[in-house]
């Protein structure tokens, strides 16, 4: 990066005064990157599982959601799984908001501050409402 | 945009030595995961439940299968490019990032790959249960 090196830098997240839409656009980021390795490798997991067959999507399940009462090992796996899943719904509903408000700006559209600041305030309060409500379904509801 | 010379602007080329190419594909594959995982997002939480015949019997329909493979398409197409420009913006050498856009690259393909076989399996020997 030699010819870089003499290049005026940019401030960086450190010096800018923190605001809606820069909040939701690092969470694009974050959101984006997370799904990309944790989303993805959890993706592929599950439909390896079912394809090895019924031990090993037996042990999937196991692993992923209901292991046995005695096993410490098999239930810490459970909590961290439990804890993916939900963040990756969170991220889900966040990066799919977040990612419609960028096809509303791609075209030109909501750059007035206003308007930008407010519906960066609801993408975040939207995905966190998504994401509870999808879950108190599924474990109150439905009973998972 | 180049050097910011008119001639830069027309070829629409900047840092990534590419135009405007990746940037369509990322909107290209974005529509696709945004009908295709709220799709399967909505058809995972409604299964009647997760035992081995009822996912199998869902997921080898081709009603299931082939939107399934279309998702694992779209997903790691844009995957591989989002982590294609996280990797640009903060990766700052050469070598290291050459390796990481092989590895990513690598990754995204892989993944793909396991995914799509997976599913054919499923659906083409059938839920076996």
């Amino acid at each position: 990066m030699a010819k870089t090196g003499q290049r005026p830098l940019s401030p960086h997240l450190s010096i800018w005064r923190w605001g809606p839409h820069m909040l939701v656009s690092i969470l694009h980021r974050v959101t984006g990157d997370g799904m990309a390795i944790f989303g993805g490798l959890g993706l592929v997991w599950w439909l390896c599982a079912i394809a090895s067959g019924p031990a090993g999507y037996a042990n999937f399940r196991y692993y992923a959601w209901e292991a046995a009462a005695g096993d410490t090992w098999g239930l810490i796996v459970n909590i961290l799984c439990r804890i993916v899943m939900i963040g990756l719904t969170w991220a889900f509903f966040e990066h799919l908001f977040s990612g419609l408000r960028h096809f509303v700006l791609d075209i030109g559209a909501g750059y007035e501050l206003n308007v930008n600041r407010r519906w960066s305030v609801v993408i975040v309060v939207a995905s966190i409402v998504a994401t509870a409500a999808l879950w108190a379904w599924l474990l109150f509801g439905k009973g998972l | 945009m180049g050097n910011g010379t008119k001639v830069g602007q027309v070829r629409g080329l900047g840092s990534a030595h590419g135009g405007t190419h990746h940037w369509m594909q990322q909107r290209f594959t974005a529509v696709g995961n945004a009908l295709l995982v709220t799709w399967l997002l909505i058809s995972v939480v409604t299964l009647p439940s997760y035992d081995y015949p009822t996912v199998t019997g869902w997921l080898a329909q081709p009603i299931v299968a082939v939107p399934m493979i279309l998702l694992l398409v779209s997903v790691f197409q844009h995957i591989r490019l989002g982590l294609q420009v996280f990797i640009e913006d903060y990766v700052h050498d050469e070598g290291l990032k050459f390796a990481s856009l092989i590895l990513i690259n690598f990754y995204a393909i892989a993944a793909a790959a396991f995914g799509i076989f997976s599913v054919a399996k499923i659906a083409f020997t059938g839920s076996v249960l």
